[in-house]
């Protein structure tokens, strides 16, 4: 007790001892896991931590390419491109107060003609395929708008203009049907294998050749990368790399512009529903092919009005549909070059033969009569078809109706099956058979199995054939051509940018098939006959045709429409480079509608000849 | 033979003719504290020198120049205090916890708010903040009660009377608010009575009761609408169990400050550093500044310093055991425990184990309050060494 106890000396007991020595192993058991922690972090997972530090801290903008060019055959371009300016929204820099964030999005909608509900579902839907990237809200905005939001900036944080490339369409509504559209790609398009590398909000061909020729056209987005910040900002000088865009190819097509011009307006003046395609029949190629009515694709380039959408997507008239690709009708009588070819291929008729046309056909109780009950009497193939005689070809489909020659010939000749053609849609058509009756009596989707009648039908182009000018058209080019039945196709070469062919468009035929020749020149000169001699069915219209032809009119008929006219034409006769098929809803007798618009076209494509003939002949009345 | 002598110039056994460093107390000194200590202070300066260049517009070197000048005074602080000897404090510890307590008291009175919270006061030249300094009076303060009521009443009361002495600052410290530094001075509590002997089954209990505790804070209470905690605070707490994307949020900080400290690697990204840089890591002068370390100068230098901090620990721990009373024994315990923990809970944060609770780094972490008190606690270490060492010589302080 003398000394205070803090003036003792250390006061250093056993228990302190151990006290202290356990402090000093906690502490090294301490700084052991901060050392393990951190050589773990740094040295064993290091690179890990480093690709995501550097993933972190940038950021790509992509810079949209422009979109190749789409030409006529001759080069003139079909389809361009326009810049125009996009409102976009960028909503890390929108204000964070929701009250001023509402009412700037209102101002905004107002300004675009659009509402607040529509304005924040666009931003809803963008954001969930993009967190974080600016939401275009408006594409084609016009300059006014544009430089009202520019003076008023402070009053729009978050919003900016782009300049975006827009499709352009200088000749209007020509060739709309083949031409598709362009547009964002869906996220359902992103999960294809063909748009691998692309993007919420990059623009691909939706529909058309735009679609089929995507990755020509397309061209490679820019890239620029730079260094953010946390919050998403550039950094001053942080410009990483830079790649300009490259523009896509230019598309070269096998329209002729001549041809398409006529044929869209041979339709138009008449204003049926209907469509023409003319086709070079050993290659193939589209020379023109068009769908009446029909509208402006540059209406889809900017959003749809609700009068807009009413009058397209609404209308009974669809003028979206391509009635040339994808309509479903019945042929009539222009079906019998493919009747009398199955009839002399498989043996049911010879060259030569005759067959009586009292004007009916009795079948099984039920009668077959003549267009117009018309008895044309003893008549040959060639006779039958210049007249179009119903009971010549009504006799070979009941000759063939349990044997499935005719069908296998209209499916050999590409009746009922996709032609191939480079559109992305082709609809199912139909080629009736015994077996598809039959399968269909059994499923119970009809009340009757196949019979004689359905056959005889089927051999004038009526009963429940359906098929497109498409179809048609091809199978006529096969018999052209003497048995090569031909990919149809609209693309004809993909050229650079600077004008550089890189590939020519050429797809392989579907196939061959075996045709006598003798046969091919009788059905030929049956159908000249009909389009150029002077009892022929289509006379009125081509008899004083400078260049010889052969065409068959059809009129199909088709309950409750009125009927439907047909034409199809091969020419020049007798070795015919092109097929031209028209057809036009309720146009009657095919010498009625759809001749003369065929004359037209073919007024078009052999203009050259047809002037030239028409010099000669003057010189001649001169000499 | 005259000359001789003079050229060795012994002085005689009872004359003393102290050389400049011997005046100075120099040999007395820890020589490896006080180096270690200004070493950490001086890296923190180099640190800051190469981070935040870019931070203050227009001074590129506002946290370098104030940093270092609350080095410079810390480290004059820590030598004037190793000259006095530190038993004084004991007799002063009434007074040195009423001034504790009222210092953080007056805070609410004329704090100065930042971020929702009143810590400081405005000064001239820098904001102090009392609950800095606080560590330090608490480790005075609370020893000198401790050894002064070793007779006093029984063991559990003495026990319950030190954890109300140290839990009463703490308490108003955690009101302000200040999670972080209520729990550093629960951690003095804690370390002093460790020291001071209080028995194992007593710790046992109070372990238990926080256990009880944390759970009724976290849990219960806002399972019964009256939560404790605010939001971030408890959000910040629970973090680290759940990494989150959002950069708003306490989960999404901690771990950029993951990757930015393995990003460095071995040897750091020096300048391409980004994550740091780029402000990806928050509060990275202070809270976060272990993450700039980890980043630019990569394991080798955030071994480097936690090297340090593993050293200075270590000689605060010997100096427990040096001290020539128990009073010195227990400030040094209490201030190597508030180090330890310190150091670790942020370090432990800045590499994702641990919780943000804002706890700086004791002289790394940008901060005068900060730097200032650390070096007043290293001081006292000295003091307390050198008292040692002068009473192992068999003399007395000046």
């Amino acid at each position: 007790m003398y000394l205070r106890s803090d003036e003792r000396g250390p006061a250093m007991t056993n228990r302190l001892a151990l006290r202290i020595a356990l402090f000093g192993g906690v502490a090294v058991v301490l700084f052991g896991v901060l050392f393990f922690r951190l050589w773990l972090l740094q040295v064993i997972d290091g690179e890990k931590y480093l690709a995501e530090a550097k993933n972190n801290r940038t950021r790509s903008f992509r810079t949209s390419a422009p979109r190749g060019e789409i030409q006529y055959r001759n080069g003139k371009v079909l389809v361009a491109n326009r810049t125009s300016l996009a409102l976009q929204v960028n909503p890390r820099k929108l204000p964070s107060d929701l009250r001023e964030r509402r009412a700037e999005l209102a101002k905004l909608a107002a300004l675009t003609h659009s509402t607040l509900k529509r304005v924040r579902k666009t931003m809803h839907e963008e954001l969930k395929l993009a967190p974080a990237a600016p939401v275009t809200l408006r594409r084609d905005v016009g300059h006014d708008l544009v430089y009202y939001l520019q003076e008023n900036q402070a009053r729009f944080p978050g919003v900016e203009v782009e300049r975006v490339f827009v499709r352009d369409y200088p000749d209007g509504t020509l060739a709309a049907h083949i031409l598709g559209t362009v547009g964002e790609v869906t996220e359902e398009q992103l999960k294809e294998p063909r748009f691998r590398g692309l993007q919420p909000g990059d623009e691909i061909g939706q529909g058309g050749i735009e679609d089929t020729y995507d990755r020509f056209l397309r061209g490679k987005p820019g890239l620029t990368r730079v260094q953010v910040d946390a919050l998403g900002e550039p950094t001053p000088n942080g410009r990483l790399f830079t790649e300009a865009p490259s523009p896509g190819d230019n598309l070269k097509l096998s329209i002729d512009e001549k041809v398409q011009v006529a044929g869209e307006a041979a339709l138009a003046e008449r204003g049926l529903p209907g469509g023409f395609i003319t086709m070079d029949v050993h290659t193939g190629e589209i020379l023109g092919l068009g769908s009446f009515p029909t509208f402006e694709p540059a209406l889809f380039t900017r959003p749809l009005t609700q009068a807009q959408v009413d009058e397209t997507y609404r209308s009974p008239a669809a003028p979206l549909l391509d009635r040339v690709t994808n309509g479903l009708y019945p042929t009539g009588s222009t079906f019998k070059l493919i009747t009398a070819l199955a009839a002399l291929e498989s043996g049911k008729l010879q060259l030569g033969e005759v067959i009586d046309d009292p004007g009916v056909l009795e079948i099984g109780g039920q009668e077959f009569k003549n267009a117009g009950e018309a008895a044309n009497g003893a008549v040959s193939l060639v006779q039958a078809l210049e007249v179009s005689s119903d009971v010549f070809f009504y006799t070979l489909g009941y000759r063939m109706w349990n044997t499935g020659e005719l069908q296998r010939w209209a499916h050999a000749l590409g009746i009922g099956r996709p032609t191939g053609i480079d559109l992305p849609v082709e609809d199912e058509t139909l080629l009736p058979s015994q077996h598809w009756r039959n399968q269909l009596y059994k499923e119970g989707g009809t009340d009757r199995p196949w019979s004689a009648g359905d056959n005889v039908q089927l051999a004038t182009g009526q009963g429940d054939l359906q098929t497109n000018p498409l179809q048609m058209a091809v199978a006529y080019a096969t018999l052209a051509n003497g048995g090569t039945v031909v990919t149809p196709h609209l693309g004809k070469e993909i050229d650079d940018p600077a004008g550089r062919v890189l590939k020519e468009i050429d797809p392989k035929p579907q196939r061959h098939i075996h045709i006598n020749p003798e046969y091919r020149a009788a059905i030929l000169e049956g159908l000249h006959d009909a389009a150029q001699n002077g009892g022929g069915t289509s006379f009125e219209v081509f008899g004083d045709f400078p260049i010889p032809v052969a065409g068959k009119t059809g009129t199909a008929q088709r309950p409750p429409h009125l009927d439907q006219s047909w034409y199809g034409v091969l020419a020049p006769y007798p070795n015919p480079r092109i097929v031209t098929f028209v057809t036009m809803e309720e146009g009657g007798f095919g010498a009625e509608s759809a001749a003369p618009a065929a004359r037209k076209i073919l007024e078009a494509y052999f203009a050259k000849e047809l002037a030239h003939d028409a010099s000669t002949e003057e010189e001649e009345s001169e000499g | 033979m005259y000359a001789t002598r003079a050229r060795r110039a012994r002085p005689e056994p009872f004359a003393v003719h102290p050389g400049i460093a011997e005046r100075l107390g120099l040999p007395y000194m820890d020589g490896t504290l006080a180096i270690s200590a200004a070493a950490l202070v001086a890296f923190s300066v180099f640190t800051l020198a190469q981070a935040t260049k870019q931070d203050v517009p227009g001074s590129p070197y506002y946290f370098v120049d104030r940093q270092a000048i609350y080095g410079v005074l810390g480290i004059v602080a820590m030598y004037l205090l190793t000259r006095i000897d530190y038993s004084r404090f004991r007799e002063l510890r009434v007074g040195i916890y009423t001034f504790l307590c009222v210092s953080i008291s007056l805070v609410f009175v004329f704090g100065f708010a930042a971020r929702g919270s009143r810590r400081s006061f405005e000064l001239p030249f820098f904001s102090f903040q009392p609950s800095e300094l606080g560590k330090v009076l608490l480790v005075l303060a609370l020893a000198g009660f401790v050894i002064d009521g070793a007779r006093n009443g029984s063991e559990w009361q003495r026990t319950v009377r030190y954890l109300c002495l140290g839990l009463f600052p703490a308490a108003l410290v955690f009101l302000q608010p200040d999670l972080g530094t209520a729990l550093v001075y629960g951690a003095i509590t804690l370390a002093v009575m460790y020291v001071g002997g209080v028995r194992w089954t007593h710790f046992a209990v109070i372990g238990a009761a926080f256990v009880a505790l944390t759970v009724a804070v976290l849990v219960v209470a806002p399972a019964v609408g009256t939560p404790v905690l605010k939001g971030y605070q408890e959000q910040r707490l629970t973090s680290f169990l759940h990494p989150s994307a959002d950069p708003s949020d306490a989960g999404y900080q901690q771990n950029q400050a993951k990757i930015a400290i393995g990003s460095g690697e071995k040897t750091g990204r020096g300048d391409r550093a980004t994550q740091t840089r780029l402000n990806f890591v928050p509060e990275r002068h202070t809270d976060f500044i272990f993450a700039v370390i980890g980043e630019r100068y990569g394991f080798m230098g955030a071994a480097l310093v936690l090297s340090l901090y593993a050293l200075l620990i270590w000689r605060a721990l010997r100096i427990v055991t040096l001290s020539k009373n128990s009073y010195g024994t227990l400030v040094a315990g209490g201030i190597a425990g508030m180090l330890l923990f310190q150091v670790f809970v942020n370090v432990g944060m800045n590499l994702g184990i641990m919780p943000i609770t804002g706890i700086p780094l004791p002289l790394m972490s940008y901060g005068g309050s900060s730097v200032l008190a650390t070096f007043v606690a290293v001081g006292v270490l000295q003091s307390i060494h050198m008292q040692a060492r002068l009473s192992q010589k068999g003399r007395f302080a000046w």
